[in-house]
């Protein structure tokens, strides 16, 4: 076990280098971004020269990577087109989406867990079919207006929460934006979950468990429950990275300065710093979460053994 | 069973966290005191005056400095601020007297040598200033700035300081309308704190205007005050503004609406329909200096050949500009019927219906002008936009779907979206564009000249589609060297009206400001630069 | 009914008594194929196959069972609609998507309009029914691409493991990290022909990580049954155990997320559509109305309303036909 896991923290070096060339190339290639900077006038062209220079964007691509991560080799991750140091931005963006994403990552486990079980035991009932609704809702409205909405009932209409989140953005605060952007994620979770449950239901160790005479309640979380969440921890360690740097509509909406709204203004701004800067530390969230995915699956299902 | 039992630890975690947030998601709109709160979006520059060319970093720079002329919010005109008087005898060289008694918040006096050291500062080229071009009618800047190599003196030769008060300006051209300019923020005088303590200033300025700045937290909110010293005539009616930086326009609208807002300054155009009745009549929509348009690639012979202004005019009057203004934007745009900006007023240039029937819609009009002029480019125009500020693809859609109705051709004009603002700049400044394009003006100063010579004078700085005309920069030319304003505002529509005789770009509509706010606050108005002024406005 | 009792009759049954699904009560099911072992039962995937006394494959059998359940003939007549409609949506539709008269923006249903106009007033309807091409290729195709794509290299890690895994599973990673607004800014800006094409290979390209982890997850599963160790010690080829022994055991929750997925699919479009990089104007897609009624949903929600819920329909419908397939394909069933 230990070995895997060393064998893992090493394999993030090329990982880490690899996706970083990658977007750095990616942001590169989109273009010039100092022909957004002076608004609907064209820069001087001495002004642009002087912006070029500063950014280093005179220079060829290999070495602009290069000084790049030297940079970061020593904790300097550039600064934005505002002046503003990249570290800076994520240390006041990353905490936010953190608690965002634990929120978020909550209610899919416990909902989408608990639903799951639900439908899976009874397939084709009322309950079944509910969450099934549910889940083409979820599906074909856009997290845009779902936000919108209970933004306004809730926000405005009966005033239970405030529609916009503060600076400080506290867990409390977090809640609806949470949900809304689980919502998804939720209806995968739910139905990988009750597929899993009315698959393993028939499998022998259920019926052992069974004719063994076990409470019904201990047969299901203990034994169907346990084997059905492969799938669902597969999902979920996935979905981590994705609900860190994808929040962008749920962000917006909800006034949340967060990974991605800064993502999105850095890309549309073509900022390859801050760009850069907020995907190297997502990737590395990637790597730390399937590492701890793979681990699961031996504590899950001790078959699995890693060597 | 070590897992069922932390699943029931985080749930019953869940509902004391919900269990909290019911008890304290109540609104806090009171800010203690007449303090009002206010829409931001964080600047996209660093705040230094000289490069600052956006509207959310020039509102703070609006609070907090005042230059020598200030523009009046009502009519626009540029009254003496700072300045004692402003004189010429040539329009080329200026002498410039200071008031008495104006000090920067930090104690310094605003003296002959805070402007001049600033206005070396924006226009020198090591200082990366984006609106260093401001200058380039001062005689020198071309040593200051040059466009190729290195920078060859430190200051600008037209500029000389006589004495505490006074300093004289030499352009290197006559400009008539040089001291009108001077209200743009890019002219605001700086302390000697901003040179010392760069770094300093940024994260708090100092300014010598109506509000100082007591907490600046980059990326949510920046806390403004009433400066009880201030000089001017215009001190604040109000003890401060916070500034609340807001991811999305819509989402500070609907904070308003709950109570926790004070004031929107850009209501999103899918509330237009309801903002009279979520708002109960607090909602104001105002002319502001902006006017859009379509700019046509005239680099491309397709679009320059005989003929072709008949094609451009055809398509102005395929364009339904009422039927738009009012569906698409809910009146918050006006039918454009010159290239100007009905805030300029008749005296300062606008004038209505200039455009005449050019800018009239009739499809069968379009029609005729279109066929007489060889049919449209290739069969289809493309409209060129950039689809991540704005709602361009909206009216974009809209102005498409009159021609197509107007031309009976369901692929006479279709949009052609470009991911980045970057991107659209980029291949529209390189002349990469093969159809026309969208272009927006919001005026630097309301003048004529700032809506005319940037936009359509020979390689002006924003003449993208290298519309040329030797009869309109020669008009040009001689407005601006004339010393009776009337006279130069005739010679300005004259070259307004070659502009419309070639159809050099089609006028869409002028832009409104809007503006909602809540019941706390009276005499909410915007200037004609689309920024509240937030001096005059009253709490409680 | 939650205190209803676990019926182990049922499970021990095999269908029957435990098939409580009203969507299953007219499937045939036949009592388990496999001799029954001590405790530990061979899997009957493998059982008829292993015994060759009748050469059936559990494709044919899963054929066999589909052909006779409705929730699959429902679905798959659905799907058929809209094969036809996005053919021919002439058919049912005969104004010209494309025909908008802004003075009639945001209005309500009219005769000849039942579904009423959008914001620049165009009909509701008829783009609805347009819409279905665009929307039910990219869902199709991408959702197909995605699939293969990723459970081929999905089974692959979790089967091979060790240096396979490592290689294949780290590309996953550095697919996973590229946003989507950057990939679809960067890689789509320099298509210029309109065609779905760039669309559907952009979402296969950034879409098949998401596969992939589950599938090899599941495939690592499924290869510690003892079926599959069983085989194993039996000589059988790797090709052999990948395909039959394990693939329908682990193929449940791939169909689960790509069928989820090609719901999230049409939309992606739409978002991309609306950077600006996905299709031009002026393609008419569900996607591309819902993102256009989305901020207007206060004053016309009817023109979100329609599209959304053809978008319901079809996702409805793929979802129905994946539990059916996968239901045919789960030997315990049988």
């Amino acid at each position: 076990m230990g070995r895997y896991v060393v064998r893992r923290l090493v394999q993030m070096v090329p990982v880490f280098i690899g996706s970083t060339l990658l977007i750095f190339l990616m942001v590169n290639v989109m273009g010039d971004p100092v022909a957004g900077l002076c608004g609907d006038r064209q820069c001087d062209p001495a002004t642009a020269a002087r912006l070029r220079q500063e950014f280093g964007l005179d220079q060829p691509v290999w070495r602009q990577y290069l000084t790049y991560m030297g940079n970061v080799f020593t904790g300097d991750f550039g600064t934005a087109f505002n002046g503003q140091e990249v570290t800076e931005l994520m240390s006041t963006a990353f905490p936010v989406t953190l608690r965002l994403t634990i929120v978020a990552i909550c209610f899919e486990i416990l909902i989408g867990v608990t639903l799951g079980v639900l439908t899976g035991l009874r397939r084709g009932r009322p309950v079944d079919t509910g969450v099934l609704l549910l889940t083409l809702v979820v599906v074909s409205v856009p997290t845009f207006v779902t936000g919108l909405l209970l933004q306004l009932w809730l926000g405005v209409q009966w005033g239970w929460i405030r529609p916009s989140v503060s600076p400080a953005a506290p867990f409390g605060e977090l809640l609806l934006p949470g949900l809304v952007l689980a919502s998804v994620s939720l209806a995968y979770v739910t139905r990988l979950t009750r597929t899993s449950i009315a698959e393993n239901r028939r499998s022998d160790y259920v019926r052992t468990a069974v004719a063994k005479g076990l409470p019904r309640r201990r047969v299901v979380t203990r034994h169907l429950l346990r084997n059905s969440l492969i799938p669902v921890v597969t999902f979920v360690g996935a979905d981590i990275g994705f609900l860190m740097g994808g929040a962008i509509v749920t962000e917006r909406i909800f006034n949340i300065h967060g990974v991605g709204y800064q993502l999105y203004q850095g890309i549309v701004r073509q900022n390859t710093q801050t760009v850069v800067g907020f995907v190297t530390v997502l990737v590395l969230v990637f790597l730390l979460c399937n590492l701890v995915v793979d681990l699961l699956y031996a504590v899950l299902d001790p078959r699995i053994r890693y060597a | 069973m070590r897992a069922a039992s932390y699943a029931r630890w985080a749930a019953g975690a869940m509902a004391v966290a919900l269990a909290t947030t019911a008890c304290g998601g109540g609104a806090d709109a009171g800010e203690g005191g007449a303090v009002l709160s206010s829409s931001w979006t964080d600047p996209q520059n660093p705040l230094e005056p000289a490069n600052t060319n956006e509207v959310q970093g020039g509102k703070v720079l609006s609070m907090i400095f005042r230059g020598l002329k200030q523009y009046d919010p009502k009519t626009g005109e540029a009254k003496n601020m700072v300045a004692e008087r402003i004189e010429t005898s040539d329009s080329q060289h200026y002498t410039i007297t200071l008031k008495d008694g104006w000090t920067f918040s930090d104690g310094e006096k605003v003296t002959a040598k805070s402007f001049v050291d600033a206005w070396n500062y924006g226009a020198s080229l090591e200082n990366n200033q984006k609106n260093a071009y401001f200058f380039s009618y001062i005689e020198g800047y071309d040593q200051v700035h040059p466009e190729q190599g290195g920078q060859r003196a430190k200051t600008m030769s037209g500029l000389k300081v006589v004495d505490e008060r006074t300093f004289t300006v030499t352009l290197s051209q006559k400009f008539s309308g040089f001291p009108d300019t001077l209200g743009y923020n890019a002219f605001v005088p700086l302390p000697r704190a901003f040179y010392q303590d760069h770094a300093g200033w940024l994260a708090r300025p100092v300014g010598n205007g109506p509000y100082t700045v007591q907490a600046y937290t980059r990326g949510s909110e920046m806390r403004l005050v009433r400066w009880d010293a201030y000089a001017g005539p215009d001190a604040a009616r109000n003890d401060g503004v916070t500034l609340k930086v807001y991811t999305d326009n819509n989402t500070a609208y609907t904070d308003l609406m709950a109570g926790n807002l004070d004031l929107v300054d850009d209501v999103p155009a899918q509330q237009l329909k309801n903002v009279r009745a979520d708002l109960d009549g607090r909602y104001l929509n105002t002319p502001a200096g902006i006017i859009q348009t379509l700019s046509f690639p005239h680099y491309d012979k397709r679009w320059t050949g005989p003929g072709a202004d008949k094609v451009r005019k055809g398509l102005s009057r395929a364009i339904d500009r009422e039927q738009i203004t009012r569906t698409i934007f809910q009146g918050t745009r006006t039918p454009a019927t010159d290239w100007t900006s009905p805030v300029l007023g008749a005296e300062g240039g606008y004038k209505a219906g200039l455009c005449g029937q050019w800018c009239e819609y009739d499809a069968a009009a379009a029609r005729k002008l279109i066929e007489e002029g060889g049919g449209l480019p290739g069969g289809q125009v493309k409209i060129t936009y950039n689809a991540d500020t704005g709602s361009h693809k909206l009216w974009v859609d809209a102005v498409c779907n009159s021609i197509n109705n107007a031309l009976d051709d369901d692929k006479a004009c279709v949009g052609n979206p470009i991911g980045t603002f970057a991107d659209f700049r980029g291949k529209s400044t390189t002349q990469k564009l093969a159809g026309p394009f969208r272009a927006g003006w919001q005026m630097d100063y309301p003048l004529t000249q700032n809506f005319l010579q940037p936009l359509y004078y020979t390689n002006a700085s924003s003449n993208d589609g290298k519309w040329s005309s030797k009869e309109f920069d020669r008009l040009v030319d001689r407005a601006n060297a004339e010393t009776d304003p009337a006279q130069a505002v005739k010679l300005f529509q004259q070259a307004e009206e070659v502009v419309r005789d070639e159809m050099a770009a089609i006028p869409l509509w002028y832009q409104n400001g809007s503006a909602g706010w809540s019941e706390r606050l009276s005499d909410v108005t915007l200037n004609p630069f689309s920024v509240p002024v937030y001096e005059q406005i009253k709490v409680g | 009914m939650p205190e209803q009792p676990f019926p182990p009759e049922g499970v021990i049954a095999g269908g029957g008594a435990m098939d409580l699904s009203a969507t299953e009560a007219g499937t045939v099911r036949r009592p388990p194929a496999a001799p029954d072992g001590a405790g530990e039962p061979a899997p009957p995937a493998a059982g008829p196959a292993e015994t060759a006394d009748r050469p059936r494959s559990l494709w044919s059998d899963a054929w066999r069972d589909l052909r006779r359940n409705p929730v699959f003939l429902a679905s798959a007549l659905v799907i058929l609609f809209l094969a036809v409609i996005s053919v021919w949506p002439s058919l049912i539709a005969s104004g010209s998507p494309l025909k908008c008269d802004l003075a009639r923006a945001q209005q309500g249903s009219a005769p000849g309009h039942p579904f009423g106009f959008d914001g620049q007033g165009c009909d509701v309807y008829t783009r609805t029914v347009y819409g279905a091409r665009t929307s039910v290729v990219v869902g199709v195709c991408a959702t197909l691409g995605v699939a293969l794509l990723g459970s081929v290299l999905g089974a692959l890690a979790g089967f091979f493991g060790g240096w396979w895994d490592g290689v294949l599973s780290r590309i996953t990673d550095v697919f996973f990290a590229i946003p989507v607004v950057l990939g679809g800014l960067v890689l789509l800006s320099v298509v210029t022909a309109n065609s779905v094409w760039p669309v559907v290979g952009f979402i296969v390209l950034l879409g098949w990580p998401q596969i992939s982890r589950i599938a090899r997850g599941s495939v690592i599963t499924v290869q510690q049954n003892d079926y599959v160790q069983a085989a194993r010690a039996l000589g059988a080829s790797p090709a052999r155990l990948l395909l039959r022994h394990i693939a329908p055991n682990a193929v449940a929750p791939v169909i689960v997320v790509a069928t989820i997925a090609l719901g999230t699919y049409i939309a992606l479009e739409a978002t991309l559509s609306y950077l600006g990089v996905g299709l031009k104007p002026p393609s008419v897609s569900w996607g591309i109305d819902i993102s256009a009624a989305s901020p207007y949903v206060r004053t016309a929600p009817h023109a979100l309303l329609w599209p959304s819920g053809a978008l319901a329909v079809t996702v409805l419908a793929f979802i129905m036909l994946g539990d059916a397939v996968r239901d045919a394909l789960d030997p315990k069933l049988r």
